[in-house]
Protein backbone atom coordinates (compact mmCIF):
# COMPACT_ATOMS: atom_id res chain seq x y z
CA UNK A 1 0.00 0.00 0.00
CA UNK A 2 1.39 3.74 -0.88
CA UNK A 3 2.61 5.51 2.40
CA UNK A 4 0.84 8.29 1.11
CA UNK A 5 -2.81 7.07 1.59
CA UNK A 6 -4.48 7.72 4.95
CA UNK A 7 -5.48 5.49 7.31
CA UNK A 8 -8.68 5.63 9.40
CA UNK A 9 -8.05 7.31 12.59
CA UNK A 10 -4.39 8.59 11.05
CA UNK A 11 -3.12 12.22 10.94
CA UNK A 12 -2.38 12.57 7.38
CA UNK A 13 1.41 13.25 7.12
CA UNK A 14 3.71 12.97 3.98
CA UNK A 15 6.46 10.73 3.97
CA UNK A 16 9.93 12.54 4.57
CA UNK A 17 11.25 11.50 0.91
CA UNK A 18 8.45 12.64 -0.88
CA UNK A 19 8.75 15.94 0.82
CA UNK A 20 12.07 16.63 0.10
CA UNK A 21 11.60 15.32 -3.63
CA UNK A 22 8.69 18.54 -3.92
CA UNK A 23 10.94 20.61 -2.27
CA UNK A 24 14.43 20.09 -4.58
CA UNK A 25 11.51 20.22 -7.31
CA UNK A 26 10.65 23.65 -6.00
CA UNK A 27 14.24 24.76 -5.58
CA UNK A 28 15.17 23.77 -9.19
CA UNK A 29 12.13 25.92 -10.32
CA UNK A 30 13.04 28.71 -8.18
CA UNK A 31 16.14 28.89 -9.38
CA UNK A 32 15.19 29.06 -12.87
CA UNK A 33 12.66 31.19 -12.44
CA UNK A 34 14.81 33.96 -10.45
CA UNK A 35 18.10 33.48 -12.83
CA UNK A 36 15.98 34.92 -15.39
CA UNK A 37 13.24 36.88 -13.89
CA UNK A 38 12.59 38.50 -10.63
CA UNK A 39 9.28 37.72 -10.04
CA UNK A 40 8.96 36.56 -6.20
CA UNK A 41 11.89 39.44 -5.01
CA UNK A 42 9.06 41.57 -4.42
CA UNK A 43 6.73 39.99 -1.80
CA UNK A 44 9.72 37.72 -0.31
CA UNK A 45 11.88 40.98 -0.01
CA UNK A 46 8.89 42.88 1.61
CA UNK A 47 7.81 40.48 3.75
CA UNK A 48 11.46 39.47 5.86
CA UNK A 49 11.68 43.23 5.19
CA UNK A 50 9.33 43.70 8.29
CA UNK A 51 9.88 40.62 10.11
CA UNK A 52 14.08 40.75 9.99
CA UNK A 53 15.05 44.34 9.65
CA UNK A 54 14.21 46.05 12.33
CA UNK A 55 15.86 43.37 14.73
CA UNK A 56 19.23 43.82 12.18
CA UNK A 57 18.69 47.57 13.15
CA UNK A 58 18.12 47.08 16.82
CA UNK A 59 21.27 44.84 17.35
CA UNK A 60 23.48 46.72 14.92
CA UNK A 61 22.15 50.35 16.95
CA UNK A 62 22.92 48.78 20.55
CA UNK A 63 26.20 47.31 19.32
CA UNK A 64 27.20 50.43 17.58
CA UNK A 65 26.30 52.28 20.56
CA UNK A 66 28.55 49.80 22.76
CA UNK A 67 31.48 50.17 20.33
CA UNK A 68 31.32 54.00 20.27
CA UNK A 69 31.30 54.15 23.96
CA UNK A 70 34.54 52.01 24.10
CA UNK A 71 36.06 53.66 21.43
CA UNK A 72 35.84 57.36 23.49
CA UNK A 73 37.15 55.38 26.76
CA UNK A 74 39.79 54.65 24.83
CA UNK A 75 40.81 57.60 22.72
CA UNK A 76 39.77 60.70 24.92
CA UNK A 77 43.56 61.04 26.16
CA UNK A 78 44.82 60.98 22.51
CA UNK A 79 41.92 63.50 21.07
CA UNK A 80 43.16 65.65 23.52
CA UNK A 81 46.53 66.00 22.42
CA UNK A 82 44.78 65.29 18.87
CA UNK A 83 43.09 68.18 19.24
CA UNK A 84 46.24 70.83 19.75
CA UNK A 85 48.13 69.61 16.65
CA UNK A 86 44.64 70.21 15.01
CA UNK A 87 44.10 73.59 16.16
CA UNK A 88 47.44 74.65 14.14
CA UNK A 89 46.71 72.61 11.16
CA UNK A 90 42.97 74.55 11.02
CA UNK A 91 44.78 77.87 11.57
CA UNK A 92 47.22 77.00 8.49
CA UNK A 93 44.47 75.55 6.62
CA UNK A 94 42.15 78.72 6.66
CA UNK A 95 44.72 80.54 5.09
CA UNK A 96 45.25 78.06 2.30
CA UNK A 97 40.74 78.20 2.25
CA UNK A 98 40.95 81.79 1.42
CA UNK A 99 43.03 81.11 -1.74
CA UNK A 100 41.69 78.13 -2.99
CA UNK A 101 38.11 79.77 -3.09
CA UNK A 102 39.80 82.49 -5.01
CA UNK A 103 40.99 80.32 -7.43
CA UNK A 104 37.32 78.22 -7.37
CA UNK A 105 35.70 81.41 -8.43
CA UNK A 106 38.69 82.01 -11.00
CA UNK A 107 37.99 78.22 -12.16
CA UNK A 108 33.92 78.69 -11.78
CA UNK A 109 34.64 81.44 -14.50
CA UNK A 110 36.87 79.49 -16.60
CA UNK A 111 34.48 76.40 -16.84
CA UNK A 112 32.04 78.96 -17.96
CA UNK A 113 33.77 80.48 -20.97
CA UNK A 114 34.91 77.39 -22.03
CA UNK A 115 30.87 75.72 -20.90
CA UNK A 116 31.97 72.87 -19.51
CA UNK A 117 29.60 71.29 -16.88
CA UNK A 118 30.58 70.56 -13.79
CA UNK A 119 27.90 67.91 -12.58
CA UNK A 120 30.49 65.52 -11.46
CA UNK A 121 30.79 66.94 -8.06
CA UNK A 122 26.89 67.52 -7.83
CA UNK A 123 25.71 63.66 -7.16
CA UNK A 124 22.52 63.48 -4.85
CA UNK A 125 23.29 60.95 -2.02
CA UNK A 126 21.72 59.24 0.33
CA UNK A 127 23.29 58.39 3.92
CA UNK A 128 22.72 54.73 5.40
CA UNK A 129 24.00 52.25 8.33
CA UNK A 130 24.87 48.75 7.95
CA UNK A 131 22.54 46.47 9.85
CA UNK A 132 23.82 43.01 8.75
CA UNK A 133 26.62 41.41 6.67
CA UNK A 134 26.95 38.45 4.65
CA UNK A 135 25.56 35.18 6.26
CA UNK A 136 28.45 33.28 4.40
CA UNK A 137 31.84 33.66 4.27
CA UNK A 138 32.68 33.53 0.38
CA UNK A 139 30.90 36.76 -0.87
CA UNK A 140 30.81 39.85 0.74
CA UNK A 141 27.49 41.56 0.27
CA UNK A 142 25.82 43.33 3.02
CA UNK A 143 22.83 44.98 4.39
CA UNK A 144 21.71 48.62 4.58
CA UNK A 145 18.80 50.26 6.41
CA UNK A 146 17.52 52.40 3.45
CA UNK A 147 15.43 50.97 0.79
CA UNK A 148 12.40 51.88 -1.28
CA UNK A 149 10.98 54.32 0.62
CA UNK A 150 13.91 56.21 0.67
CA UNK A 151 14.64 56.21 -2.57
CA UNK A 152 16.78 53.59 -3.76
CA UNK A 153 16.61 51.27 -6.97
CA UNK A 154 18.99 48.67 -7.85
CA UNK A 155 22.14 49.36 -9.70
CA UNK A 156 22.74 52.74 -7.85
CA UNK A 157 26.23 52.94 -6.70
CA UNK A 158 27.50 53.08 -2.82
CA UNK A 159 30.46 54.87 -1.78
CA UNK A 160 32.81 55.70 1.47
CA UNK A 161 34.90 57.58 2.43
CA UNK A 162 35.35 58.48 -0.59
CA UNK A 163 35.91 55.64 -2.98
CA UNK A 164 33.66 53.08 -4.67
CA UNK A 165 31.93 50.65 -2.09
CA UNK A 166 29.78 48.92 -4.73
CA UNK A 167 25.92 48.85 -6.44
CA UNK A 168 22.40 48.21 -5.07
CA UNK A 169 22.02 44.86 -6.22
CA UNK A 170 18.49 43.94 -4.16
CA UNK A 171 15.79 46.32 -2.56
CA UNK A 172 13.13 45.10 -0.32
CA UNK A 173 10.59 48.18 1.37
CA UNK A 174 13.24 49.34 4.41
CA UNK A 175 16.59 47.32 3.34
CA UNK A 176 18.53 47.05 0.78
CA UNK A 177 21.89 44.57 -0.45
CA UNK A 178 24.58 46.38 -1.67
CA UNK A 179 27.62 43.84 -3.53
CA UNK A 180 30.79 45.10 -2.66
CA UNK A 181 33.58 45.70 -5.36
CA UNK A 182 35.48 43.37 -3.87
CA UNK A 183 33.49 40.47 -3.83
CA UNK A 184 34.64 37.53 -5.81
CA UNK A 185 31.34 37.93 -7.93
CA UNK A 186 31.68 41.46 -9.12
CA UNK A 187 33.57 43.09 -11.93
CA UNK A 188 33.87 47.05 -12.44
CA UNK A 189 34.87 49.02 -15.43
CA UNK A 190 37.69 50.99 -14.46
CA UNK A 191 39.85 53.49 -15.98
CA UNK A 192 43.60 55.39 -14.92
CA UNK A 193 42.86 58.72 -13.97
CA UNK A 194 46.34 60.29 -15.16
CA UNK A 195 46.14 58.30 -19.03
CA UNK A 196 42.41 57.18 -19.37
CA UNK A 197 43.59 53.89 -20.24
CA UNK A 198 40.66 51.30 -19.16
CA UNK A 199 40.90 47.80 -17.79
CA UNK A 200 38.88 45.57 -15.93
CA UNK A 201 38.47 45.29 -11.55
CA UNK A 202 37.62 42.25 -10.07
CA UNK A 203 36.88 41.37 -7.23
CA UNK A 204 38.73 37.98 -5.43
CA UNK A 205 38.23 36.67 -2.43
CA UNK A 206 42.28 34.93 -2.83
CA UNK A 207 43.79 38.11 -3.64
CA UNK A 208 41.42 40.52 -0.42
CA UNK A 209 43.21 38.31 1.53
CA UNK A 210 46.29 40.66 1.07
CA UNK A 211 44.12 43.52 1.08
CA UNK A 212 43.79 43.72 -2.59
CA UNK A 213 41.77 43.62 -5.79
CA UNK A 214 42.20 42.08 -8.88
CA UNK A 215 42.69 44.13 -12.33
CA UNK A 216 43.25 43.25 -15.90
CA UNK A 217 43.22 43.78 -19.68
CA UNK A 218 44.99 47.18 -19.23
CA UNK A 219 45.68 48.12 -22.45
CA UNK A 220 48.89 50.64 -21.75
CA UNK A 221 51.70 49.85 -24.57
CA UNK A 222 53.11 52.85 -23.65
CA UNK A 223 53.82 51.66 -20.66
CA UNK A 224 52.26 55.02 -18.79
CA UNK A 225 50.67 53.41 -15.75
CA UNK A 226 52.87 53.17 -12.94
CA UNK A 227 52.45 51.65 -9.58
CA UNK A 228 50.77 54.51 -7.08
CA UNK A 229 48.29 56.02 -10.29
CA UNK A 230 44.94 56.65 -9.06
CA UNK A 231 41.83 54.28 -10.74
CA UNK A 232 38.51 55.69 -11.02
CA UNK A 233 35.28 54.04 -12.64
CA UNK A 234 35.33 54.39 -16.86
CA UNK A 235 32.63 56.14 -18.75
CA UNK A 236 32.48 52.92 -19.75
CA UNK A 237 29.82 50.97 -17.41
CA UNK A 238 26.40 51.17 -17.67
CA UNK A 239 25.85 51.09 -13.95
CA UNK A 240 28.52 52.40 -12.40
CA UNK A 241 28.79 56.47 -12.52
CA UNK A 242 32.05 57.81 -13.87
CA UNK A 243 35.19 59.08 -12.00
CA UNK A 244 34.49 57.33 -8.97
CA UNK A 245 37.83 56.60 -7.22
CA UNK A 246 37.92 52.64 -6.75
CA UNK A 247 41.86 52.84 -5.45
CA UNK A 248 45.65 52.75 -6.60
CA UNK A 249 47.76 50.13 -8.54
CA UNK A 250 49.69 48.38 -6.28
CA UNK A 251 51.41 46.29 -8.51
CA UNK A 252 51.22 45.96 -12.35
CA UNK A 253 52.40 42.71 -14.79
CA UNK A 254 52.48 42.13 -18.44
CA UNK A 255 50.47 39.21 -19.28
CA UNK A 256 51.97 36.69 -21.35
CA UNK A 257 50.12 37.47 -24.47
CA UNK A 258 52.66 40.71 -24.65
CA UNK A 259 49.40 42.90 -25.40
CA UNK A 260 47.64 44.02 -21.87
CA UNK A 261 48.57 43.87 -18.32
CA UNK A 262 46.99 42.57 -14.98
CA UNK A 263 48.07 43.60 -11.38
CA UNK A 264 46.49 44.91 -8.21
CA UNK A 265 45.01 47.91 -6.83
CA UNK A 266 44.52 48.85 -2.91
CA UNK A 267 41.12 50.23 -2.79
CA UNK A 268 40.75 53.07 -1.39
CA UNK A 269 37.72 52.09 1.04
CA UNK A 270 38.84 50.39 4.40
CA UNK A 271 35.96 47.58 3.60
CA UNK A 272 36.84 45.68 7.33
CA UNK A 273 35.64 48.89 9.43
CA UNK A 274 33.07 50.16 7.20
CA UNK A 275 29.88 51.34 9.11
CA UNK A 276 28.41 54.07 7.14
CA UNK A 277 27.92 54.38 3.63
CA UNK A 278 26.21 57.32 0.96
CA UNK A 279 24.26 55.48 -1.89
CA UNK A 280 24.36 57.82 -4.75
CA UNK A 281 20.70 58.34 -6.11
CA UNK A 282 21.72 59.75 -9.62
CA UNK A 283 21.80 56.78 -12.26
CA UNK A 284 23.84 55.97 -15.02
CA UNK A 285 21.06 55.96 -16.86
CA UNK A 286 19.35 58.93 -16.12
CA UNK A 287 22.52 61.02 -16.20
CA UNK A 288 22.87 60.13 -19.81
CA UNK A 289 19.68 61.32 -20.62
CA UNK A 290 20.05 64.70 -18.68
CA UNK B 1 2.24 24.59 17.10
CA UNK B 2 4.22 25.59 19.86
CA UNK B 3 7.25 23.49 17.72
CA UNK B 4 6.90 25.83 14.88
CA UNK B 5 6.65 29.24 16.38
CA UNK B 6 9.87 28.17 18.81
CA UNK B 7 11.49 26.75 15.66
CA UNK B 8 10.83 29.93 13.68
CA UNK B 9 12.18 32.24 16.56
CA UNK B 10 15.05 29.92 17.23
CA UNK B 11 16.00 30.45 13.08
CA UNK B 12 15.68 34.14 13.25
CA UNK B 13 17.84 34.22 16.56
CA UNK B 14 20.28 32.30 14.39
CA UNK B 15 20.38 34.23 11.36
CA UNK B 16 20.60 37.36 13.39
CA UNK B 17 23.59 36.60 15.12
CA UNK B 18 25.33 35.03 12.69
CA UNK B 19 24.96 38.22 10.69
CA UNK B 20 24.80 41.29 13.19
CA UNK B 21 26.83 40.08 16.24
CA UNK B 22 29.08 37.39 14.83
CA UNK B 23 30.13 39.41 12.25
CA UNK B 24 31.73 42.30 14.31
CA UNK B 25 33.49 39.00 16.45
CA UNK B 26 34.60 37.62 12.90
CA UNK B 27 38.43 36.16 13.64
CA UNK B 28 39.96 37.12 10.33
CA UNK B 29 36.62 37.85 8.75
CA UNK B 30 35.02 34.68 9.24
CA UNK B 31 32.08 33.82 10.74
CA UNK B 32 30.66 30.80 12.65
CA UNK B 33 27.54 28.87 11.00
CA UNK B 34 24.84 28.88 13.19
CA UNK B 35 22.28 27.97 10.77
CA UNK B 36 24.42 24.71 10.10
CA UNK B 37 24.59 23.78 13.45
CA UNK B 38 20.95 24.14 14.37
CA UNK B 39 19.65 22.45 10.81
CA UNK B 40 22.12 19.10 11.75
CA UNK B 41 21.16 19.64 15.27
CA UNK B 42 17.35 19.35 14.51
CA UNK B 43 18.11 17.05 12.06
CA UNK B 44 19.79 14.11 14.16
CA UNK B 45 17.22 15.18 16.97
CA UNK B 46 13.79 14.95 15.26
CA UNK B 47 14.84 13.03 12.00
CA UNK B 48 15.03 13.64 8.27
CA UNK B 49 11.81 15.40 8.04
CA UNK B 50 12.02 18.26 10.73
CA UNK B 51 15.70 18.24 9.47
CA UNK B 52 14.55 19.28 5.72
CA UNK B 53 11.87 21.87 7.08
CA UNK B 54 14.41 23.60 9.47
CA UNK B 55 17.50 23.72 6.56
CA UNK B 56 14.72 24.54 3.62
CA UNK B 57 14.00 28.02 5.80
CA UNK B 58 17.14 28.83 7.04
CA UNK B 59 18.86 28.46 3.56
CA UNK B 60 15.94 30.18 1.47
CA UNK B 61 16.56 33.26 4.72
CA UNK B 62 20.27 33.13 3.23
CA UNK B 63 19.04 33.40 -0.16
CA UNK B 64 16.63 36.52 0.47
CA UNK B 65 19.14 38.56 1.83
CA UNK B 66 22.52 37.61 0.49
CA UNK B 67 22.35 35.64 -3.14
CA UNK B 68 21.44 36.67 -6.64
CA UNK B 69 19.06 33.29 -7.29
CA UNK B 70 16.82 31.98 -4.60
CA UNK B 71 16.88 28.74 -3.88
CA UNK B 72 20.50 27.29 -4.05
CA UNK B 73 21.03 27.68 -0.01
CA UNK B 74 17.63 26.17 0.71
CA UNK B 75 18.50 23.32 -1.19
CA UNK B 76 21.83 22.39 -0.03
CA UNK B 77 21.33 23.32 3.64
CA UNK B 78 17.85 21.16 3.13
CA UNK B 79 19.94 18.15 1.92
CA UNK B 80 21.95 18.71 5.33
CA UNK B 81 19.18 18.32 7.34
CA UNK B 82 17.80 15.31 5.63
CA UNK B 83 21.06 13.00 5.75
CA UNK B 84 21.52 14.36 9.34
CA UNK B 85 18.34 13.36 9.88
CA UNK B 86 19.23 9.53 8.42
CA UNK B 87 21.34 9.27 12.24
CA UNK B 88 18.05 10.19 14.45
CA UNK B 89 18.14 6.56 15.15
CA UNK B 90 21.43 5.75 16.37
CA UNK B 91 21.80 9.22 18.51
CA UNK B 92 21.30 9.28 22.25
CA UNK B 93 21.39 12.86 24.13
CA UNK B 94 23.65 11.63 26.25
CA UNK B 95 26.23 11.21 23.76
CA UNK B 96 28.46 14.53 22.54
CA UNK B 97 30.73 12.56 20.18
CA UNK B 98 28.14 11.71 17.59
CA UNK B 99 26.62 15.74 17.26
CA UNK B 100 29.95 17.00 17.27
CA UNK B 101 30.74 14.84 14.53
CA UNK B 102 27.85 15.13 12.27
CA UNK B 103 28.13 19.04 12.47
CA UNK B 104 31.62 19.59 11.88
CA UNK B 105 31.14 16.62 8.77
CA UNK B 106 27.89 18.90 7.87
CA UNK B 107 30.10 22.22 7.84
CA UNK B 108 32.59 20.83 5.69
CA UNK B 109 30.50 19.20 3.36
CA UNK B 110 28.47 22.68 3.21
CA UNK B 111 31.67 24.96 2.73
CA UNK B 112 33.16 22.62 -0.36
CA UNK B 113 29.95 22.00 -1.67
CA UNK B 114 30.11 25.80 -1.71
CA UNK B 115 33.54 26.10 -3.31
CA UNK B 116 32.78 23.88 -6.09
CA UNK B 117 29.86 25.27 -6.93
CA UNK B 118 30.37 29.14 -6.55
CA UNK B 119 33.88 28.84 -7.03
CA UNK B 120 35.58 25.73 -8.59
CA UNK B 121 32.85 26.38 -12.02
CA UNK B 122 34.11 29.88 -12.59
CA UNK B 123 37.73 28.82 -12.61
CA UNK B 124 39.16 29.19 -9.53
CA UNK B 125 41.35 26.44 -9.24
CA UNK B 126 43.51 27.34 -5.89
CA UNK B 127 41.87 24.81 -3.26
CA UNK B 128 44.39 24.44 -0.67
CA UNK B 129 43.77 28.34 -0.36
CA UNK B 130 40.35 28.02 0.32
CA UNK B 131 40.65 24.79 2.61
CA UNK B 132 42.72 26.52 4.55
CA UNK B 133 41.50 29.88 4.69
CA UNK B 134 37.72 29.39 4.37
CA UNK B 135 36.58 26.21 4.89
CA UNK B 136 38.34 25.13 8.02
CA UNK B 137 38.63 28.08 10.15
CA UNK B 138 34.91 28.02 9.81
CA UNK B 139 34.47 24.82 10.68
CA UNK B 140 36.72 25.64 13.62
CA UNK B 141 34.62 28.36 14.97
CA UNK B 142 31.18 26.39 14.01
CA UNK B 143 32.59 23.51 16.22
CA UNK B 144 33.63 26.21 19.49
CA UNK B 145 30.21 27.88 19.02
CA UNK B 146 28.54 24.57 18.86
CA UNK B 147 29.47 23.71 22.20
CA UNK B 148 27.60 26.42 23.57
CA UNK B 149 24.67 26.51 21.10
CA UNK B 150 23.81 22.32 21.20
CA UNK B 151 23.38 22.09 24.21
CA UNK B 152 20.50 24.67 24.02
CA UNK B 153 19.13 23.36 21.08
CA UNK B 154 19.23 20.31 23.56
CA UNK B 155 17.63 22.10 26.24
CA UNK B 156 14.71 23.76 23.80
CA UNK B 157 13.78 20.10 22.19
CA UNK B 158 13.99 18.09 25.83
CA UNK B 159 11.27 20.84 27.02
CA UNK B 160 9.25 20.77 23.99
CA UNK B 161 9.10 16.87 23.72
CA UNK B 162 8.19 16.86 27.39
CA UNK B 163 5.13 19.64 26.13
CA UNK B 164 3.80 17.21 23.91
CA UNK B 165 4.13 14.41 25.69
CA UNK B 166 1.93 16.13 28.59
CA UNK B 167 -0.41 17.23 26.22
CA UNK B 168 -0.65 13.83 24.80
CA UNK B 169 -1.52 12.02 28.35
CA UNK B 170 -3.90 14.72 28.96
CA UNK B 171 -5.46 14.03 25.59
CA UNK B 172 -5.90 10.31 26.64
Amino acid sequence: MSPVIKKKGEKFTIPSKYLLFALTCLCTVLMALTFSTDLFNRPLNAAVGYVVVPFQQGISKVGGWLSRRKDELVQIRQLLEENVSLQQQVDDLLVENTLLQQEKAELSRLRELYQLDNQYDEYHKVGARIIARDSGNWYSAFVIDKGEADGLEIDMNVIASGGLVGRVSEVGPNWARVTSVIADNSNVSAKTLSTSDTMIVSGDLQAMHDGVIRFSQLIDSQDSVVVGDKVVTSHISDKFLPNILIGTIHTINRDSNNLTKSGYLTPAVDFEHLEEVLVITDMKREWDDA
Amino acid sequence: MLRKITMAVMLLFCFLLQTTLFRSLAFAGIVPNLLIVLTSSFGFMRGEKEGLIIGFFAGLLCDIFFADILGYHALVYMYIGFLNGKFCKIFYPEDIKLPLALITVSDLSYGVICYVLLFLLRGRLNFPFYLWTVILPETVYTIIVTCLLYPLALFVNNRLEGFERKRAKKFV
